[in-house]
């Protein structure tokens, strides 16, 4: 193949950037001038917020205060549909038509590389936002070889749920590792009808992704190294996939959990169907209601998640804040964006909405630890969590992923099958 | 018919009408229940609960103002396709013309590309003349996705049509429009209002379109509005709001098609000249 | 437009007999067709072409190696897209999608032809609560399609209405494999059988009475009524019906899309995966290849189906008054 091969031999260098890795430290070379310094910010007018749609309300008041300080720059909220996917559709299409209907991009973390590659968002000076405020993790998801292209406003990270009433009555303390989840299992389960071990998201779909790079991670191996090369033929990698593939066969992990997305996976929760779940924050909210929807409300906790050997380690969810490249008015969008990460509107947000912040301080101040007890596990998670492939083809390589993980959790191909695949698959996706 | 076998016939109708309103019945039962019960099986929900209604018709969402630009995009594609539709079709199927076979062959070809693929250039023309944000934007698409269909149905019944009725009605002294307005289109009713529901309902539900040509709230239509329903948290999925949603905008399509169904067996039976 | 050329202009003759070739007429027709020739243009001439144009060509997708930036802009690569769709790295994906988009339309519109005529016999018959019977067989189809793909996944998920209601331990219908296709047919079918029944009841009624007198007289059978009268006589609208609906399914998207999720062997249409490979992971090229070459493929089956089946679907043979 013609191209492929002249692909290949023309970047050696990186298509990745976990880490610094071959890119560290050098930022604006003279070469590429235009594309590579802060473009400038300037305009001032109106502008509009493209987003998934507002959960809480919180965003229109937030929005509105806003307007009402600076009547010549309203900001507009054009809302998407619901569906990460089909939002990330409307803002790729309307980057490719260059339009500047959006201004304010909400972009998902996983996101940043093709949009920055892409040149659909502008590059940010580092000094205009309090970047050393908020959790280091959460910046780096904003960062594409080392240039700032978007500032976290909110952060997820995974969490172990579990029957916490289950496990005192058993004497068990929460497990550190998967061993220790096996044995809290095999104690406890067989006393519990209709009750399987453990489940996360392992529906094909990004939420596989998640999971499957949390085991590899947790494990202590990872999926694509330091240097930007995939590393799936390592042996942690190995054994961070059985854990999930081995689940599937011993029945921990149950079948029907190969449909889970986010919300099947709290209903079974919430339905007593599960002594241990890996989920986001969200859930604690929800199997804590005592409308009668939950039967485990007050009787689970959360911990960190476990791993091979010791506690494993989360991927980071969240959002980050852009400016289109195509939209007019980038320094109103620019101090729209300083005002909404300020603290004082994420500590509004987090009482509001409940979603993680990326403020650092807000996780540990006193009066919303009591009112959101899970953020201080949850800062943990968030602190100790990897962020997925930084690659512009992030949507190919997430596919790769989830078909590997997929085929070998349903029995189609063996652990080690599916990981070759997946290294050679990520290798020609990433030309290394 | 003997008597005791009377009885399968409505036994046939019974079956078919089940079939048909079983999943619905799923979807109206689903949007009755609380949003906390949403995953209770039983075939009746209680308590009955009204909140998903609520929820949709809650002032923030622009469920009421969707429904409004829903039946305008829906409408006036109806009648521009009906209107250009039966002229196109009335031609093919009664002027004897060139090309006629390549007419029809390009009006179908139109509907074989994949309508998904359509949508990057079509959204870089719309931009380009400025169509962004316009109902325009949404009613010629779908005008061009429904033509293909009421074409080539139309002229099948024009076809249909004894060619003698028309030569009656000119030696009764009408011109061709004439024998065609009073003649043809009266006996060609069931056609035509089929061809009217058909593609009403192809308009109303039209989705990809509607969603990347219009992004202010005030122009967006019902499916689009639908798409945007959220759940109280992240993740949450608001399918009760949802399903209450999809009956909301199923019952005006099921209350046009009680008006319009003596319309489809108007036609021959209702014999000549209306 | 070629249709003018031979329409001498004139002014429009005075009572022309209908289905005769004369001046004018041409005109007349070019009049009464250019509209819908129009619009068609507008909407769809454009994206084919450009669809066209970049089947030939592929992003340059590899960032430079200092900024991480992607040039802009494509480059020439011949009919590599097409090749790879049968001999890449893609080409088991790519002849999987097709053979399931194949085998849904297969299935689905031979389910949808029977239940469809069924349906119109059943809203043809002359019975109390006949407009009700009417409007809920229409109810399937008047669901908006991404409502009722929500509805059904709804339906099919693990604890779902449709495990409670089949004994034994319960189907992951929504997975892999030949549940996941079965759930997309039963969906399809149910959604779109009404489409047929409704074009269907339509050819019904300008059946006359009379041809049913006679038949009665004559002490045919109801099945023999069905076969050498109904049938023939709503030939042509139920070809129409199938031919679009045989366009239809081969385009299929949105069921496998929300009913199952993409990137699944068993449900993964062509559609689909042009669909994956533009949006998702931009990449124009191929997916316009895979367009293209859906687009051929639908041209062909179309052709075929109305050369073996409907050499008359529209009556181009002058049709008997009945």
């Amino acid at each position: 193949m013609v191209v492929r091969g002249r692909v290949r031999g023309a970047v050696l260098a990186t298509v990745l950037l976990l880490g610094a890795g071959a890119c560290g430290g050098e930022t604006a070379p003279g070469t590429d001038a235009g594309a590579s310094a802060p473009a400038v910010l300037d305009g001032v007018g109106p502008i509009s917020l493209v987003t998934g749609k507002d959960i809480s309300g919180n965003l229109q008041n937030q929005v509105d205060e806003w307007n009402s300080a600076h009547p010549d720059q309203k900001v507009t909220v054009i809302e998407l549909p619901e569906d990460a996917d089909a939002q990330r559709q409307q803002m790729v299409q309307n980057a490719q038509t260059k339009s500047d209907a959006y201004g304010v991009l909400n972009l998902d973390v996983v996101w940043t590389a093709e949009f920055a590659a892409n040149q659909w968002v502008a590059q940010l000076p580092d000094a205009e936002f309090p970047l050393t405020s908020l959790l280091p993790a959460t910046v780096e998801t904003a960062r594409y070889f080392k240039r700032l292209y978007a500032v976290p406003t909110t952060s997820d990270g995974g969490l172990l749920f579990y029957r916490k009433d289950l496990l005192d009555a058993a004497g068990v303390a929460p497990p550190k590792t998967w061993a220790e989840l096996s044995a809290a299992c095999e104690k406890i389960v067989p006393s519990q009808p209709g009750m399987s071990c453990y489940a996360g998201q392992f529906e094909k779909y990004e939420g596989l992704t998640v999971n499957f790079t949390e085991a590899v991670n947790s494990a202590g191996g990872s999926v694509v190294g330091e240097d930007g090369k995939p590393t799936l033929g390592s042996e942690q990698a190995r054994q961070g996939l059985n854990f999930l593939v081995d689940g599937v066969k011993s029945g921990k992990i149950a079948q029907k959990a190969r449909t889970f997305k986010e919300e099947e996976g709290r209903r079974a929760f919430q339905a007593g169907e599960l002594l241990f779940h890996r989920q986001w924050p969200y859930q604690y909210a929800k199997a804590n209601a005592t409308d009668g929807s939950s039967t485990v409300a007050g009787k689970f906790a959360v911990a960190p998640l476990p791993g091979l050997t010791g506690p494993g380690s989360s991927a980071l969810g969240g959002h980050n804040f852009a400016i289109s490249s195509f939209a007019k008015n980038k320094k109103t969008a620019l101090d729209f964006i300083r005002y909404m990460v300020d603290e004082k509107q994420q500590r509004a947000n987090l009482e509001k909405t409940s979603q993680a912040p990326t403020w650092a301080a807000l996780y540990d101040d006193p009066a919303l630890v009591a009112k959101f007890p899970y953020l201080t596990q949850l800062k943990k998670s968030i602190e100790t969590a990897k962020k997925r492939p930084s690659v512009v083809k992030y949507q190919e390589v997430s596919s790769a992923i989830q078909e590997a993980a997929y085929s070998a959790m349903s029995g189609t191909s063996t652990t080690e099958q599916a990981l070759t695949s997946l290294q050679g698959k990520l290798e020609s996706l990433t030309g290394k | 018919m003997t008597g005791r076998r009377r009885w399968v016939p409505y036994l046939g109708i019974a079956v078919i009408v089940a079939y048909c309103l079983a999943p619905f019945y799923w979807m109206l039962v689903s949007s009755l229940r609380r949003a906390n019960d949403i995953f209770d099986s039983a075939p009746v929900p209680t308590p009955l609960s009204l909140e998903s209604y609520r929820a949709v018709f809650g002032s923030s969402n622009g469920f009421v103002r969707s429904l409004g630009n829903s039946f305008l995009v829906a409408g006036i594609t109806t009648v521009l396709v009906l209107l250009i539709g039966t002229l196109t079709a009335y031609a093919l199927a009664r002027l004897d013309f060139r090309f006629k076979n390549v007419v029809l062959a390009v009006i179908i070809t139109t509907s074989m590309f994949p309508g998904i693929s359509l949508l990057v250039p079509l959204l870089q023309l719309f931009s380009g003349i400025g169509w962004i944000n316009t109902y325009q934007a949404m009613i010629v698409p779908s005008m061009s996705f429904a033509l293909p269909l009421a074409v080539w149905n139309l002229t099948a019944f024009f076809k249909q049509m004894p060619l003698e009725l028309e030569e009656a009605a000119q030696i009764d002294g009408c011109t061709p429009a004439q024998a065609f307005r009073k003649v043809i289109l009266p006996l060609a009713a069931p056609g035509v209002f089929t061809t009217a529901i058909i593609t009403f309902i192809a308009a109303w539900n039209e989705f990809i379109i509607a969603l990347s040509v219009v992004n202010k709230q005030e122009l967006k239509t019902a499916p689009v509005i639908i798409s945007q329903f959220t759940g109280l948290t992240q993740f949450d999925s608001p399918f009760g709001t949802q399903m209450a949603a999809g009956v909301v905008v199923t019952i005006p399509l099921v209350v046009l098609v009680l008006l319009f169904q003596r319309r489809i067996v108007a036609g021959l039976t209702a014999g000549g000249v209306k | 437009m070629a249709i003018l050329i031979d329409a001498p202009a004139g002014p429009e003759p005075a009572r022309p007999a209908p289905g005769l070739r004369r001046t004018g007429v041409g005109k007349l027709a070019a009049l009464l067709v250019s509209p819908t020739l129009l619009v068609l243009a507008l909407v769809v001439a454009y994206p084919i072409v450009s669809a066209l144009r970049l089947a030939f060509y592929r992003r340059d997708d590899t960032p430079d190696p200092v900024t991480g930036l992607l040039r802009p802009g494509d480059h020439f690569v011949g009919i590599d897209n097409f090749t790879d769709m049968f001999a890449g790295e893609s080409s088991t994906r790519f002849l999987n999608a097709l053979w399931n988009t194949t085998t849904f339309t297969v299935t689905a519109v031979s389910l949808e032809v029977v239940i469809g005529v069924l349906m119109a016999l059943v809203m043809h018959k002359a019975f109390r609560g006949r407009a009700l019977v009417r409007a809920s067989i229409l109810v399937p189809w008047a669901v908006p399609t991404a409502i009722a793909g929500l509805l059904w996944r709804w339906i099919f998920q693990a604890d779902g209405v449709a495990n409670d209601l089949i004994p034994g331990p319960p189907i992951l219908w929504t997975t892999d494999g030949a549940q996941a296709w079965f759930a997309v047919v039963v969906a399809d079918s149910w959604k779109t059988a009404p489409f047929i029944g409704l074009l269907v009841l339509a050819g019904l009624q300008v059946i006359s009475t009379e041809v049913y007198e006679a038949a009665r007289l004559d002490g045919a059978s109801a099945w023999r009524t069905f076969f050498s009268i109904t049938l023939p006589l709503v030939k042509p609208t139920l070809l129409v019906a199938v031919l679009f609906r045989i366009l239809d399914t081969l385009r299929m998207f949105d069921l496998p899309y929300t009913l199952i999720g993409p990137g699944k062997n068993a449900t993964d249409t062509v559609t689909v995966l042009a669909f994956e490979e533009a949006v998702k992971f931009g990449k124009y090229g191929p997916a316009s290849a895979y367009a293209v070459f859906l687009f051929a493929y639908v041209a062909v089956v179309a052709f075929v189906f109305v050369r073996l089946l409907g050499a008359d679907v529209l009556g181009t043979k002058a049709r008997r008054g009945r």
